[in-house]
């Protein structure tokens, strides 16, 4: 299992994936938004998202549980 | 001259535009959203007027809403800064139908100059070097396969409607034009601009040096000399420096007089930028873009000129008759205090713990924040300009070391590592460098 975080304050601006997708190492789960830059947030295992925690549109913190991927 | 100006912008340079304006003896009106209220240049203003919710669009970017304020407040003129409305010709327009005085070229020169491909076409007929590229909107990855073809790789990828590094990629191949195309034409239609995508020769090891201009109310266009902006990540600036160590006075006098042919061509009013692509080897360059504003890097101009560009744009669109005679002595660096992680120039914002700005002979900086501030993810990451000015290179870079090493930010991840790492760089320091040497730096 592998938790993926954010690495900074920013926006959510597009949700790639959803819960029960497979994903490979270094797929594009969503792109963050911040300070006019987009910041794609890869997965750095494979399996399947177990959970989604972020929107479309969310403010999220650094820190900040975005998905788990079992 | 009219007796107060709203100035359409946030941070450091709506603060720097404030400052010049109330030491003119003028009104300054600032404009801020919820986010902003707290900075430092909401407080300086004469009378700030809340637009709205933190989105640009709700308030910076809310072009009936700064109108509304402008009334409000009794403003008589508006200087747009840099970004937000600054190269706006709807906006422009809409603030002269208003009855306002607009701090900046005219609309049709905003639109001559905006549209890239016209640019480049325009400038090529005034007799200004062009790198070869495509003379028409590129619409679909066909045409551009073929014009790539034409042109020859490595190809630079661009919007033909955007600016700041947005959407822009290099290709090498056909492979990577696919790739680049694909990045500008998602950031056309994501910023707005026009669906029309352009290309140009590449040139490897280039310097970025752009000239600056101030188009005159008799007509006339004075060249103000040079920046060396090579000094960049994701094609956007980090470090700026005049004069620039690439050229020498042979080009120096070549891009001037381009530079002055060039304002000369949209009949340019006000400050304005025409950036380059320098050849240093072959002591040779060709036109990029021209900026109809006020650039970010304005600073390192002025403490080589003596000139306050700001005062000259307000003196200008005022009417007044201006005659300058500019002759440029010593060396300035510009370093951007950006808030990201020096390492992969991350976002970073957040809460200002700790801000001591440093001080000292030669040494200025333009802030758009004060300890106790939050640095949010609104807006683009400039805290601050770190400025050094000596009468030698040497002496410059010996002050810049001195100044990043005592400016103190803590709280919001910060580059000043990354600026001091920068010094230490023999490129740098040789001052021969160019637009590749941040990714050699982090390769």
């Amino acid at each position: 299992m592998a938790e993926v975080r954010a690495e900074m304050v920013a926006n959510v601006w597009k949700v790639l994936v959803a819960e029960g997708d497979s994903v490979e190492d270094g797929d594009t789960l969503i792109i963050l938004e911040s300070m006019k830059m987009e910041i794609p947030v890869i997965a750095e295992d494979e399996g399947v998202i177990a959970q989604l925690k972020v929107a479309e549109g969310d403010v999220i913190q650094e820190g900040d549980l975005i998905a788990v991927i079992e | 001259m009219f007796e107060s100006v709203l100035v359409a912008n946030r941070g450091e340079i709506a603060r720097r535009i404030i400052r010049t304006v109330q030491r003119m003896g003028l009104r300054a009106v600032a404009v801020y959203s919820e986010a902003d209220a707290d900075l430092p240049f909401v407080a300086e203003a004469d009378e700030a007027v809340l637009l709205g919710p933190a989105n640009p669009a709700q308030s910076y970017l809310d072009a009936d809403k700064v109108l509304a304020a402008a009334r409000e407040s009794g403003a008589q003129a508006i200087h747009p800064g840099y970004g937000f409305f600054s190269e706006n010709a709807a906006f422009a327009r809409a603030v002269v139908d208003a009855g306002l005085v607009w701090i900046g070229p005219s609309p049709e020169a905003i639109e001559r100059m905006g549209d890239k491909i016209n640019a480049r076409n325009l400038m090529e007929k005034a007799g200004v070097p062009v790198a070869a590229g495509t003379r028409e909107p590129v619409t679909d990855l066909e045409q551009a396969v073929a014009a790539a073809a034409e042109i020859g790789y490595p190809v630079m990828v661009k919007t033909a409607g955007g600016g700041g590094g947005i959407g822009m990629g290099v290709a090498r191949d056909e492979a990577g034009l696919a790739k680049a195309f694909d990045q500008a034409s998602r950031a056309a239609a994501r910023f707005g601009g026009t669906p029309a995508i352009l290309l140009e020769r590449y040139i490897e090891r280039a310097r970025h040096v752009e000239v600056q201009i101030l188009g005159l109310t008799d007509g006339t266009v004075v060249a103000l000399g040079e920046r060396d902006c090579s000094v960049q990540r994701r094609h956007q600036k980090v470090v700026e420096e005049t004069p620039s160590p690439g050229i020498g006075p042979e080009l120096r006098e070549r891009m001037l007089a381009a530079a002055v042919r060039a304002g000369e061509a949209v009949g340019y009013l006000g400050a304005g930028t025409v950036e380059c692509l320098v050849d240093a080897d072959k002591q040779d360059f060709v036109f990029l873009e021209m900026n109809t504003r006020l650039q970010v890097e304005h600073p390192v101009t002025e403490l080589v000129t003596g000139i306050d560009l700001v005062e000259q744009q307000l003196r200008i669109a005022a009417g007044e008759t201006v005659r300058l005679s500019a002759v440029p002595s010593g060396h300035a660096i510009e370093f951007r205090v950006y808030a990201e992680d020096p390492k992969r120039f991350f976002p970073g914002p957040g809460k200002i713990d700790v801000w001591e700005e440093p001080s000292g002979e030669g040494v200025r900086v333009d802030s758009g924040y004060a300890a106790g501030n939050t640095v949010t993810p609104f807006y683009d990451p400039l805290m601050a300009k770190l400025c050094v000015y000596a009468p030698t290179r040497a002496e410059a870079l010996r002050r810049a070391r001195e100044a990043v090493a005592g400016f103190r930010v803590e709280g919001p991840k910060n580059n000043l590592p990354f600026c001091a790492e920068l010094l230490d760089r023999p490129e740098f320091v040789d001052g021969n460098y160019d637009t590749g040497l941040v990714s050699r730096m982090r390769a």
